[in-house]
């Protein structure tokens, strides 16, 4: 037996409602971990919304008319950056792209004099993806606009993982009660950190599996609200599972001799048909892309009937709009 | 602290009588049901809008499609409030071409029509919109003025007018609420 528990079920379980909270509206984004129930279940029913708008002729509605919202992005990405222009303009607001690659920042711009710069050319969202952790946290306390955290160092991508509930309800109705497993380098992953404070605190159980290198120490898992295990085997992490999560092998972030070789870890970790067979009939595979096909996943499986991947992607733009539309509105 | 007084406008009687009339004068001023779709306005305009269509049925015998709309999207005070919660817009048919009879509890500023009819218009190209209200209370800020009205009712601007429906609230009727604090 390798299963560890390493976090327990606080003494009340979170109550499910669906009311916005009475206090002021939130201004950022930054991780989940200052989500309430209440908060992402209000996240949860305005995305539904805006599916909606998404599947009419006109997919644009008018709401952030006149708003402008900056990506400004110092690491790779295609779903989140377009996920977030596509909602923007859904939304009826501009977008203007800034790619750390092409900006002054090859000058020798700080991070806060781009964000100013940002702040003075008209900016109402700031959406950021850093490979600092922390990084928008600092330039929340520097600029008036609303800053979201589109994905810092390894610490946190929330909008991925409200997208991920998001997804998560859809199809399968509820989060509180299900056992979901993530699985891979979880060490290295922000996408995993911002999963587990939404699946934990939405009452959901969490199995880690991954080589024990790239597992997090138990202390990681401190805090959190619901039941957290963690297992280097895949089999018992699949085991009874609703939901599997795969994450990608972040081959850039590799700091060196965390596992033997690629072809080991995919011998040992990648989810194939056979394997995805002890997971509970119709559970759902999820990938926050982009997929190492091959590695971590074997094709068969991303492509199959279970794999609500590309699903992802469509929520993640009603996610962000439900986002960009609580965020906009002021104080009582 | 005075309470606040309230007013009885309407009584569940005098509701069904003048919902009764408004749908035969839709009926009459459109020649029959032919095209027509009735429109509801969250949140009171629908439970209206659902007796207007359960009228036209006992009268006419045929049944309008009725559709829910949410202009929360399409408000012009997006920035002025907190966030409202959303509700989902379903409209069962194709509007264009149709004649869309919106209808709402309380015609006030014209502001939520406005919006309304920006919603309507991302929809569809109706052929005409024509609209219903149960309360019309003036103070209009729009050049916006309804087809149909259910009562006529001369209010002050600190007033307030509660439209209340047995689906929604339990009871049928419709009343004034004088504020405890009259504003000189």
């Amino acid at each position: 037996m390798t299963l560890e528990v390493l976090s327990r079920p606080g003494p009340i379980p979170p109550a499910a409602g669906s009311i916005l909270p009475a206090r002021r509206p939130r201004r950022n984004v930054l991780d989940l971990d200052d989500f309430s129930v209440a908060e992402i279940e209000a996240v949860l029913d305005t995305a539904t919304a805006m599916k909606d708008v998404l599947r009419r002729p006109i997919k644009k509605v008018p709401t952030l008319r006149g708003k402008t919202l900056v990506t400004l992005f110092y690491e790779a990405s295609t779903r989140t950056r377009v996920g977030f222009e596509v909602a923007a303009k859904a939304l009826g607001a501009d977008t203007v792209s800034v790619a750390a690659a092409t900006s002054s920042v090859t000058k020798g711009e700080s991070l806060i004099d781009t964000i100013r710069t940002l702040q003075a050319l008209g900016a109402d969202f700031v959406v950021m993806r850093h490979h600092q952790a922390g990084a928008p946290y600092v330039v929340a306390e520097e600029v008036s606009a609303s800053v979201i955290n589109a994905g810092d160092g390894w610490h946190a991508h929330p909008t991925q993982a409200l997208l991920d509930l998001f997804t998560i309800r859809e199809r399968l109705g509820r989060i509180g009660g299900l056992r979901v497993a993530i699985v891979g380098d979880i060490l290295h992953s922000r996408v995993a950190r911002s999963n587990l404070w939404g699946l934990t605190l939405m009452g959901a159980e969490v199995v880690l599996c991954g080589p024990p290198t790239l597992l997090p120490v138990a202390s990681f898992c401190e805090g959190l609200p619901w039941k957290v295990e963690r297992t280097y085997r895949l089999d018992e992490a699949l085991d009874g599972a609703d939901v599997v999560m795969l994450l990608r092998m972040q081959l850039e972030r590799q700091t060196g001799g965390l596992f033997p070789s690629l072809r080991e870890y995919v011998r040992t970790y990648a989810l194939t048909e056979e394997r995805l067979a002890r997971a509970r009939p119709g559970a759902l595979v999820m990938h926050p892309g982009p997929m190492n096909e091959g590695v971590e996943i074997d094709p068969r499986v991303a492509r199959g009937a279970q794999s609500v991947i590309e699903a992802q992607v469509t929520n993640g733009v009603a996610v962000r709009m439900a986002l960009l539309y609580l965020l906009s509105g002021l104080p009582a | 602290m005075p309470e606040a007084s309230q007013k009885r406008l309407l009584a569940a009687d005098d509701i069904r009588r003048a919902v009764a009339r408004l749908a035969h004068e839709v009926l009459e001023h459109n020649e029959g049901v032919d095209s027509l779709v009735l429109v509801g306005l969250r949140t009171r305009g629908i439970p209206l809008a659902r007796r207007l269509q359960q009228r036209i049925r006992e009268f006419e015998g045929a049944d309008v499609p009725l559709g829910e709309l949410d202009i929360t999207l399409y408000r012009d005070d997006v920035y002025h409030h907190p966030p409202r919660a959303l509700s989902p817009t379903s409209i069962p048919v194709d509007i264009s071409d149709k004649t869309v009879i919106l209808v709402d509890d309380v015609l006030y500023t014209g502001r939520t029509i406005r919006a309304a009819l920006d919603a309507l218009i991302d929809l569809g190209r109706p052929r005409a919109i024509q609209l219903v209200c149960l309360i019309d209370r003036g103070h209009r800020e729009l050049p916006i003025r309804p087809d149909y009205v259910g009562k006529n009712v001369p209010t002050s601007r600190h007033e307030k007018v509660a439209v209340r429906f047995e689906e929604v609230d339990g009871v049928d009727e419709v009343v004034l609420i004088q504020p405890a604090a009259v504003p000189a």
